[in-house]
């Protein structure tokens, strides 16, 4: 053969080896992007690290777009699209070539499948984007990702943000995701570095970690000491967390049982009144609750943040109304009568049971809570307070602090007081005690319904609703003593933070049958509850 | 001889009311029990299964019936009132006559109607999932059994990618479904090499509503160093603030995931799923299947109901199986005699919703696939698991000591539910 001719293969072969070579740099993305098409778990890990790895700049809306489930294959030819919302409407893109495809349509696509592994997989490829994202929130998210998934490598690009990163809660975040990856390091410097950073931090996910580190470590070497010492630091600091965690808990049950509690105070206490359709108007508060966030979701949506409040008045018009209604048509002819009271109320009950669930079916209802009562607070390191229950905390004794009001110092309390003391001589003075009576057990129904706004929050919307609260409130007014508000309040936090206490020792069927027993035991010694009523009011 | 002829006279007065009491058309009808409850605690599960034998009812009288009669549904509710199960049963069978009955969901509830289907030689199709440590002539159980659901659903979280879990918290509602699966789990883990100090066993009661320290225990039981799941037997309401309580306190399902037994398409349907995404539930059956049965199901359903929202669940699908099962057997026998039905009722075959042919066993349950799934954002199920075909059900938990050699066949020669050698 001619050597010129074979030099001008050779050449021809090499510049198309260099061009298959640049394709192959310049398409590790779009390689990567083929293994979602493979509808296997595996393959997708394997797609994200690839993705992760490659650097391009293409990379970071499509591991956002899988984390969120918005991640599709197209059916024709396996082209890898990914959507987003804008104005009510679907828009999808091409993830190779950024190409914009208009709206979505959802039925020639089949959506990249998710599990746990491949979540946290993709949760640790986006961290390592995030840690830049100029929402400070994202920043922090990115950063526990990172923590919950710590690997070595991510050392420099952690050590490189933290130097740059300016808000302090992302910066603690950011440091722990760091001192988290140096244990994952081969270096032993490194490591105790970080289990010296971690030390500080008492919370049981760092100490878990640094079981992990202590169980990997020989014993005997100077990491495994580092380790283990630092576990046994921070452990009575744990210990301290989770007893006022404890507390806060109890207290939360505690106002739980205040809120749900103090209507029945009002129409069981003030006017003695048994009233079996308490709960009922617990339950009714909080379909009013759902409703109103139909209404909103309907015609205002960017009410939804503020739906809670919106319907805690609504409660107690709704509830205060049935009650008016119950006072007028029924109770009023059997005062003095607490057995007819008892069944006939009883019996009021299940009408509104099953009248609720001819009308809203018996399955139960979707309540959503707004943000600004969901998640948790952390108050200092290691202990963190859920934020519906703290709202709920506040909301109890604001509406303890009305009822209080309401009833020291208006003219409608000062009414009702003298009605409920001496019938005939509030009459003689001029008091329409027949309105009063309707009023009171209004006020008592319309408090039960705002409770019920509340209760919505944390326990199910169904029928069934108010039934598991009746003994409960029933216990704590005789508990705190009949008529008796401050005792109310204090009965209710004495026997929310007891049953907290004993709960993790005896179990939750258990602790209660204590508590039970407990205030059986009580009432044979103080019959009045914890705060006796003196003088006249007593006999009344 | 006198009082012989009371007794005739009585029973001939007795006859006479009865047929009396039953309009003439009766006779053209095969009457089917339906004894779910419509009120109290288990409403919101049972009402659902209700409707479904109501569609299924109206569906076979459109093809034109059963046996050239029509199918007529005869509802009752024993209102999640244990005994009253037995009362409305007795009276479904007694006073109705009916040839079928569709129905409970406890356990409770089916442990209270056993004595009652037994004595009267009824026939009850149960369509839920249970503890198994049962097999009774007179049941059809269409659920599935633990080696059904929970076990497989276990052995999914210890391999890789259900996030090979070490330590495990079990926790339930206090009565007898949770704690005997419990004990089969338990007794299985040992089998696995677990050890009781890595298992953590909590129970509740029925509508328990305060989970924080249970929640907060399980964070703590979690930070050991190993990778911690929980297995959930939390039955009825008191799933919604248990999921709520996860969610608030910001467990992921990255993190410690929770599979549950008794949650389905229609518990979801009361939360907020979007901080639930991840957590698992293990069924036989999910809407989110995809094949052409379960697509005519779905909408038949969604027609019937009338609204396009609702969502099927796991019994219902169950329900649907064993409706279709007990026609069949019906047309084989050509007879609705209890007797000959269940003779029938052998070797059945239905294409279920679930994608597979669904065949009953001579132990009355079922052969079924089990699915795990996980919760999705929008309230359904993403299935990340399955197993090739049909398991077949185990009455009798083999990891339990005390079942050693028990069998339940109800076929010659063996003819029990529950006996270690044949009895003919």
């Amino acid at each position: 053969m001619h050597v010129g001719r074979v030099r001008a293969l050779a050449l021809l072969l090499i510049l198309a080896l260099a061009a298959v070579g640049r394709d192959a740099r310049a398409d590790t993305f779009t390689d990567a992007l083929a293994g979602f098409a493979k509808d296997s778990f595996s393959d997708t890990i394997a797609a994200v690290e690839a993705i992760a790895a490659s650097g391009d700049a293409r990379a970071a809306p499509v591991l956002r777009a899988l984390a969120e489930g918005n991640l599709y294959v197209r059916k024709s030819d396996q082209a890898v699209v990914f959507t987003r919302e804008d104005g009510g409407k679907t828009l999808g893109t091409e993830a190779a070539s950024g190409k914009d495809l208009g709206e979505f349509k959802s039925d020639d696509y089949d959506q990249v499948r998710l599990n746990n592994r491949v979540r946290s997989v993709v949760q640790a490829a986006l961290g390592t984007f995030n840690l830049v994202h100029p929402d400070a929130r994202t920043r922090i998210e990115a950063a526990r990702a990172l923590f919950r998934a710590p690997d070595a490598k991510n050392i420099p690009l952690l050590q490189k943000s933290l130097e740059k990163e300016s808000d302090p809660a992302v910066r603690a975040a950011k440091g722990l995701a760091l001192a988290a990856s140096r244990l994952m390091s081969d270096n032993d410097a490194e490591r105790l570095a970080g289990i010296a950073v971690l030390k500080g931090t008492a919370t049981p996910e760092v100490r878990d970690l640094l079981l992990r580190i202590a169980g990997q470590a020989e014993k005997g070497s100077p990491l495994h000491a580092a380790a283990t010492d630092a576990i046994a630091s921070m452990d009575s600091q744990i210990r301290l967390a989770r007893n006022a965690e404890v507390f806060f808990q109890g207290l939360s049950l505690g106002s739980v049982l205040l809120l749900a509690a103090i209507g029945l105070a009002i129409t069981f206490g003030v006017m003695g009144v048994i009233n079996m359709a308490h709960g009922e108007m617990v339950m009714l508060g909080a379909y009013t609750t759902f409703v109103v966030q139909q209404i909103i979701r309907g015609w205002a949506p960017e009410l939804m943040e503020v739906s809670v409040l919106i319907a805690v008045p609504l409660a107690f018009l709704v509830s205060g109304a049935v009650g008016v209604g119950l006072e007028r048509g029924i109770i009023r002819h059997l005062y003095g009568r607490p057995i007819e009271t008892l069944l006939m109320t009883w019996g009021v009950s299940m009408i509104l049971q099953q009248t609720v669930r001819v009308a809203f079916g018996a399955s139960n209802r979707e309540v959503t809570s707004p943000s600004w009562m969901s998640g948790t607070m952390e108050i200092v390191s290691g202990v963190a307070l859920t934020q519906n229950r703290v709202v709920i905390i506040l909301f109890g004794l604001i509406v303890f602090a009305l009822v209080v009001l309401i009833t020291r110092k208006t003219w409608f309390g000062l009414q009702m007081r003298a009605v409920t003391q001496n019938r005939a001589m509030a009459a003689s003075m001029g008091i329409r005690t027949g309105r009063i009576d309707a009023l009171t057990f209004g006020l008592g129904s319309g408090i039960a319904g705002m409770a019920g706004v509340a209760l919505a929050q944390i326990d199910n919307v169904s029928p069934n609703l108010g039934q598991g609260y009746i003994v409960d409130s029933f216990m704590v007014v005789v508990f705190g003593g009949v008529g008796n508000l401050l005792g109310l309040l204090l009965g209710s936090s004495v026997l929310g933070v007891v049953n907290k206490f004993l709960e993790p020792f005896a179990g939750a069927v258990l602790g209660k049958i204590f508590v039970l027993v407990a205030i059986i035991v009580f009432i044979q010694f103080r019959p009045r509850g914890l705060f006796a009523l003196k003088g006249r009011a007593a006999e009344a | 001889m006198l009082q012989l002829t009371r007794r005739a006279a009585l029973a001939g007065l007795l006859a006479g009311t009865v047929l009396a009491g039953s309009p003439a058309w009766a006779q053209d009808t095969i009457k089917i029990g339906v004894l779910h409850s419509l009120s109290g605690t288990m409403a919101i599960s049972e009402t659902t299964l209700k409707d479904t034998i109501l569609m299924m009812i109206e569906d076979q009288n459109k093809k034109g019936g059963l046996l050239g009669k029509k199918l007529e549904a005869v509802v009752v509710d024993p209102a999640s009132n244990w005994p009253l199960f037995a009362e409305k049963a007795r009276e479904l069978i007694q006073v109705h006559k009916v040839a079928v009955v569709f129905g409970c969901w406890t356990s409770v509830s089916r442990k209270s109607v056993l004595p009652v289907f037994e004595e009267l030689n009824g026939l009850l199709f149960y369509p839920v999932q249970y503890e198994g440590e049962e097999s009774s002539r007179n049941v059809f159980y269409t659920g599935a059994a633990p080696n059904q659901q929970a076990i497989p659903a276990v052995e999914y979280l210890m391999s890789k990618d259900g996030g090979e879990a070490k330590r495990w918290v079990l926790l339930g509602t206090d009565y007898v479904y949770p704690r005997t699966t419990n004990k089969i789990l338990r007794a299985f883990l040992h089998s696995k090499g677990v050890a009781d100090a890595d298992i953590m066993e909590e129970y509740t009661p029925f509508g328990h509503s305060d989970w924080q320290t249970i929640v907060k225990r399980v964070k703590q039981f979690a930070s050991q160093g190993k990778k911690t799941a929980v297995v959930s037997t939390i039955n009825g309401d008191a799933n919604v603030p248990f999921y709520k309580e996860l969610g608030n306190q910001g467990i992921k399902a990255t993190d410690i995931p929770v599979v549950a037994f008794s949650v389905g398409e229609e518990e979801l349907a009361g939360i907020d799923t979007k901080p639930l995404v991840g957590h698992l539930a293990a069924w036989n059956y999910f809407q989110s299947v995809k094949n052409a049965t379960n697509a005519a199901f779905v909408a038949q359903w969604k027609a019937f109901i009338k609204n396009p929202k609702r969502v099927t669940n796991d019994p219902m699908e169950a329900h649907y199986i064993g409706f279709k099962m007990w026609v069949q057997a019906v047309e084989q026998a050509g007879s609705t005699n209890v007797d000959a039905v269940r003779q029938a009722m052998y070797g059945q075959k239905v294409k279920s919703p679930s994608g597979y042919d669904i065949t009953m066993h001579t132990n009355h349950h079922l052969a079924k696939p089990v699915m795990i799934g996980e919760i999705k954002a929008d309230g359904q199920f993403s299935i990340v698991w399955q197993t090739k075909g049909p398991i077949v059900a185990e009455a009798w938990s083999p990891h339990i000591a005390e079942n050693k050699g028990k069998v339940a066949n109800w076929t010659y020669p063996w003819v029990c539910g529950n006996c270690t050698s044949p009895k003919f």
